[in-house]
């Protein structure tokens, strides 16, 4: 890699590892909600 | 697939926004849609978590299998105007991070239905994106004309999967639904293809315009939608849909007809003088969006 394109590739990182955090949130999330809706239904 | 002419140089960290350009997004909006209303169409009420769920596993997988067919089909897609400024053609991503992506999503996608649904409907999406992946862009897109006939049957299962989720099993009724979008699928690409058949042409794909000509390809666009229209009367006809749909369905249907029939008779081989070929491909979009919101609206509304 070379250093012009290091504050790019910085960027993305940065940019994916936000997403990415955003992203298991919502599939944490999504998982409580599925079992409880789960849990409802075998009721 | 042979050599990597596409990004010899190691592309540096792919931007988010071309892994999402990927999933082909703009086809995966019909994708969801049909999935939907197969899900809103069954018997049964679906609790809205698991019901959004099976929606949101329904357009991973068909995300999935996008980034797959443009994985295997980069050195194509290079060839070829429509494509070449995908991601992976214009040397912004690895070929190896396509497929790492494809085939996690694919699994993330299949893994989740079988939690948040049932065992039919993670199989069905499961097969349907082998079929995509394997049937149609590995083995019928690079070798016959008959492709798309054979391989539009991946683009029929979501509603066949909305189904399955809802009720886990499988009745005339989805499979009806999978009939409308699998005979709707030749008429509907080969209009497509019929414009853009010389990018086809020196991308050597065997598209039907390309192997038989313009002429048989619009014979064929009219011929198949015939069974097309009768598939898409048939919910009302057999009684598994009211007044609503079958009123629409004819409607729509006979507008099909007349549009394919004015395909079959333009002489124009030039794109430019290809209106009729662009009116059929751009109602053909809005026919089975339409189709499908009715059934939902009528079985709701006679419900």
């Amino acid at each position: 890699m070379t250093p012009d394109l290091e504050p790019e590739v910085r960027r993305r990182q940065r940019e994916r590892a936000r997403l990415m955090a955003i992203l298991l949130g919502i599939f944490a999330v999504l998982m409580f909600a599925i079992t409880i809706a789960k849990m409802t239904i075998n009721q | 697939m042979t050599s990597l002419p596409i990004a010899q140089e190691p592309a540096i960290l792919a931007d988010w926004r071309d892994l999402f350009a990927l999933t082909k997004p703009r086809v995966m909006r019909l994708v969801i849609f049909t999935g939907l209303c197969g899900l809103l169409a069954a018997p049964v009420p679906v609790h809205p978590v698991l019901g959004f769920t099976a929606i949101l596993c329904i357009a991973l997988g068909a995300g999935a299998a996008g980034a797959l067919n443009m994985w295997y089909e980069a050195d194509l897609d290079a060839k070829m105007k429509r494509t070449a400024s995908r991601p992976l053609p214009a040397g912004r991503m690895d070929r190896q991070t396509a497929m790492h992506f494809g085939v996690g999503l694919a699994a993330f996608s299949v893994i989740l239905m079988d939690l948040a649904a049932n065992h039919l409907a993670a199989g069905i999406l499961a097969l349907s994106i082998l079929f995509y992946v394997l049937v149609y862009t590995v083995w019928l897109k690079p070798r016959t004309a008959q492709n798309i006939v054979i391989g539009g049957a991946a683009g029929a299962f979501p509603p066949l999967i909305g189904w399955a989720a809802a009720t886990g099993d499988i009745s005339t009724l989805p499979l009806l639904l999978f009939a409308i979008i699998f005979l709707w699928t030749p008429p509907h690409f080969w209009a497509l293809s019929l414009f853009v058949r010389s990018d086809y042409a020196n991308a050597g794909v065997p598209m039907l315009p390309v192997v038989a000509g313009v002429q048989a390809t619009r014979r064929q666009i009219f011929l198949y939608t015939l069974p097309m229209a009768a598939a898409a009367i048939a919910p009302w006809a057999i009684g598994l849909a009211g007044w609503i749909y079958g009123a629409t369905a004819v409607g729509l249907s006979a507008v099909f007809l007349v549009l394919a029939l004015a395909v079959a008779a333009n002489r124009a081989t030039e794109p430019k003088q290809m209106g009729p070929e662009k009116r059929l491909f751009a109602f053909s979009i809005l026919y089975l969006f339409l189709l499908f919101a009715v059934l939902v609206a009528d079985k709701w509304m006679l419900a």
